[in-house]
């Protein structure tokens, strides 16, 4: 199993840089002029990770390279000891749009623990509601479906300028670099093309223990909710594949005893304006890697297309002011004209 | 007024000297990253990675080099809308300064750009997104790059005696004008505006809901800082007087610009309570701390009257403010960015190589066009170097 070592020490001894971020983090609202945030789309589809469930075997890893059609990733610091078959990505890449990662602590004895624990992490792309790559992007080649709210890429508009990797509050897109000419935008796209096969996500498809769910994010919401109220001691049953079985083949679910109490939090419901994927899980988010405390409950998008709105809307504001300093420019050109004709009628019959 | 500016002229002389053979040596190594560049991929060219998706083509190219072609928005400000024509020797050059830090900010961009072959999709109406900030920013920048060449375009035009031609074109100027004082502010702004979406990712020494207008400021600042540059090297280096009484005018609203801009940064920073940051050490510390001190030390360098007409306070003024601007622009975009996990961008020796590749056509295609075109101010009245001078040397 591939583990992200150099990423737990960081998040271990990076305690400093977080409880400083915590104390600038933004107020609410963060500005005057910010836009109205985007609702939930009813119909939306979605995933549940529950951390306490994922026992890091990293089939879905696999299950999304298949599903999507991505090589093994081997970094060139690994080439040493991984011969080519083991699929080792340290995070999201244009090679690898789902991975899963391990946070460590100390002795690493208790699963799902902060302190001498350890736990895992699925990093993807959890389709904000409110998405900033989609307000970004110059081409509109970031879209979010309609219906299903699934965020996706269309590179026949895309021209490459990066700013959805540059801007992702979450890190998701990611531009294939290596590639000479054919580079483009990857990232989860909900294995959309499976979808419309009535099949599910390569990731959710390949989890044995139901810790990838999918459904409809009303659904998946509401399970959230029931498993938070859960307790450690208390038997649960847990669905796997499709939440209300509608899609894919029929999975049965699991009884499993709970061992560690689930943060009173479901991520991804209010946080950045909220997504379409959320976590469970028992150890802090911010330890696993993921955008929290330091971040507001909104979209920077609102921010962002607020400050657009308030000076262009309609191009009435510059279509003003051009008006007035073309006017202004008028006015003093005329005399300096005059100026620079005689000056120029002189130096010509100088010659 | 026509005594109170003289008229632009061409300077004269060779134009192949070994600066120049420098310069060339320089662009043809650019030359050969960019074949690197669009054969291989911007990856083996670049250090570009999946954590910083953007390096210097784009903090130093686009968004430094631009504000460096500011002293076009600048002058026009002036001489135009307020002053009456009284700026203009100064103008011409702040144009073609302005135009090609605006070209090769472009340029930098195509090269930049993964998907360059579908890079006219900018230019398709119905793929528009009116929310993106960084569209009005592509379009608007687009549209001044063109804008400039009008307000360029009486030096060509009188070079090569299109005398009605020109006469025309001053009188549809005033719409130039225009275009050139409100284009400028829409699209540096913006670019202010492009890094409040990195939200947490950009740190809180920077990161501020005043962004916009910071970059506002900083391309004011650092147009001011280019034309007083550029007059004091041009009157050093090509050997010609300076003109020192408009420059100490000039350096007048510098001060306050400034003043306004590091008293906004200060009460920002204590209002988003991010000072600790600015004492945690390391590259960013150092970084807004020289910033910082550069804003200071032209504000303290310009706050005496007397100093104001002197060349060698205000030549230093203008380096600070320049560097104030340039770093203040880096840390947005680049060194106050931390994507996290763990990645690291250096700028690749391509890298390097294109940007100073960049530089060297901005100084050479200066060198050349003033010396070709009526650009500066002639040097007295009594000792014109025509057009007819520099025609008749080839």
């Amino acid at each position: 199993m591939d583990i992200n070592r150099r990423q737990f020490l960081s998040h271990a001894t990076a305690g400093g840089a977080a409880a400083t971020a915590a104390v600038i983090a933004a107020p609410e609202p963060a500005q005057a002029l910010q836009r109205a945030p985007h609702p939930r789309k009813p119909e939306a589809l979605g995933l549940l990770y529950d951390s306490t469930l994922c026992v890091g075997c990293k089939a879905c890893v696999a299950g999304c390279k298949e599903a999507n059609d991505r090589p093994v990733e081997i970094y060139p610091d690994q080439e040493s000891w991984n011969p080519g078959l083991w699929d080792t990505g340290k995070g999201l890449s244009a090679k690898t749009m789902n991975v899963i990662l391990a946070y460590r602590d100390g002795s690493m004895e208790v699963k799902d623990r902060e302190t001498d624990g350890f736990a895992f992490i699925k990093r993807q792309c959890l389709h904000c509601v409110d998405p900033s790559c989609v307000s970004c992007c110059p081409v509109s080649a970031m879209i979010k479906d309609e219906v299903t709210g699934i965020v996706y890429n269309d590179a026949d508009r895309c021209i490459g300028c990066r700013y959805c990797v540059y801007g992702c509050p979450f890190g998701v897109p990611k531009y294939d670099l290596e590639a000479a000419v054919t580079g483009k935008i990857h990232k989860c796209e909900l294995c959309r093309h499976r979808l419309a096969e009535n099949r599910l996500p390569g990731c959710v498809e390949t989890c044995p223990t139901g810790a990838t769910l999918f459904g409809r994010v009303e659904d998946l919401m509401l399970e959230a909710k029931r498993r938070l109220v859960l307790r450690p001691g208390d038997v649960y049953t847990y669905p796997r594949g499709d939440l209300n079985g509608r899609v894919g083949p029929d999975t049965p679910p699991h009884d499993k005893v709970i061992e560690a109490a689930y943060l009173p939090e479901i991520y991804g419901d209010r946080v950045l304006g909220g997504t379409q994927t959320f976590v469970l899980s028992a150890v802090p988010f911010d330890r696993l890697g993921l955008p929290h405390g330091n971040v507001p409950n909104h979209s920077y998008a609102t921010e962002t297309e607020g400050i657009q709105h308030f000076m262009y809307k309609g191009m009435i504001a510059p279509t003003v002011a051009l008006v007035a300093l073309a006017a202004l420019a008028y006015r003093s050109s005329r005399q300096h004209r005059e100026d620079d004709d005689n000056a120029s009628d002189a130096d010509e019959g100088g010659r | 007024m026509t005594t109170t500016h003289a008229r632009p002229a061409p300077v004269g002389g060779r134009i192949i000297t070994p600066f120049f053979v420098f310069l060339c040596v320089i662009m043809g190594a650019a030359g050969i990253v960019l074949i690197q560049r669009f054969v291989f991929g911007l990856g083996a060219s670049t250090h570009l990675s999946d954590g910083y998706p953007w390096g210097i083509w784009i903090s130093i190219d686009l968004i430094i080099g631009t504000a460096f072609g500011c002293g076009g928005l600048v002058v026009a400000w002036l001489a135009y809308i307020f002053n009456k024509g009284e700026y203009s020797p100064l103008m011409r050059a702040a144009l073609m300064t302005s135009l090609f830090g605006y070209a090769l900010g472009g340029a930098a961009v195509m090269i930049d750009l993964g998907r360059w072959w579908q890079g006219y999709n900018i230019m398709l109406p119905w793929l528009w997104n009116p929310r993106s900030v960084m569209l009005e920013t592509a379009l608007c920048i687009m549209v001044y790059i063109v804008v400039l060449m009008f307000e360029f375009s009486p030096s060509v035009f009188e070079r090569f005696k299109m005398r009605e031609t020109k006469q025309r074109m001053m009188k549809i100027m005033f719409i130039f004008t225009g275009l050139g004082c409100l284009l400028p502010m829409m699209h540096q702004s913006s670019m202010g505006t492009i890094v409040i979406l990195l939200g947490y990712k950009l740190s809180p020494l920077w990161q501020s809901n005043l962004l916009t207008l910071y970059f506002l400021i900083t391309a004011f600042t650092m147009g001011y800082a280019v034309v007083c540059f550029e007059s004091i090297m041009a009157g050093v280096g090509l050997k010609r007087p300076i003109e020192m009484p408009l420059l100490s005018k000039i350096a007048g609203v510098m001060l306050w610009i400034m003043v306004i801009f590091v008293t906004l940064r200060f009460v920002d920073l204590t209002a988003t309570e991010a000072w600790p940051l600015a004492f945690a050490g390391g590259i960013e510390s150092a970084s807004f701390w020289i910033e910082m001190l550069a804003a200071v030390g032209a504000i303290a360098l310009l706050a005496p009257i007397g100093n104001r007409s002197q060349v060698r306070p205000l030549f230093l003024a203008s380096v600070l403010m320049l560097t104030n601007g340039f770093l203040y622009r880096l840390n947005c975009y680049l060194i106050g960015f931390n994507p996290g996990e763990h990645y690291s961008y250096f700028p690749s020796i391509g890298e390097v190589l294109v940007t100073l590749g960049i530089i060297a056509v901005h100084v050479a295609g200066y060198l050349v066009l003033v010396r070709l075109l009526p650009v500066l101010p002639a040097v007295g009245r009594a000792k014109p170097l025509p057009a007819a001078a520099v025609a008749a040397s080839h």
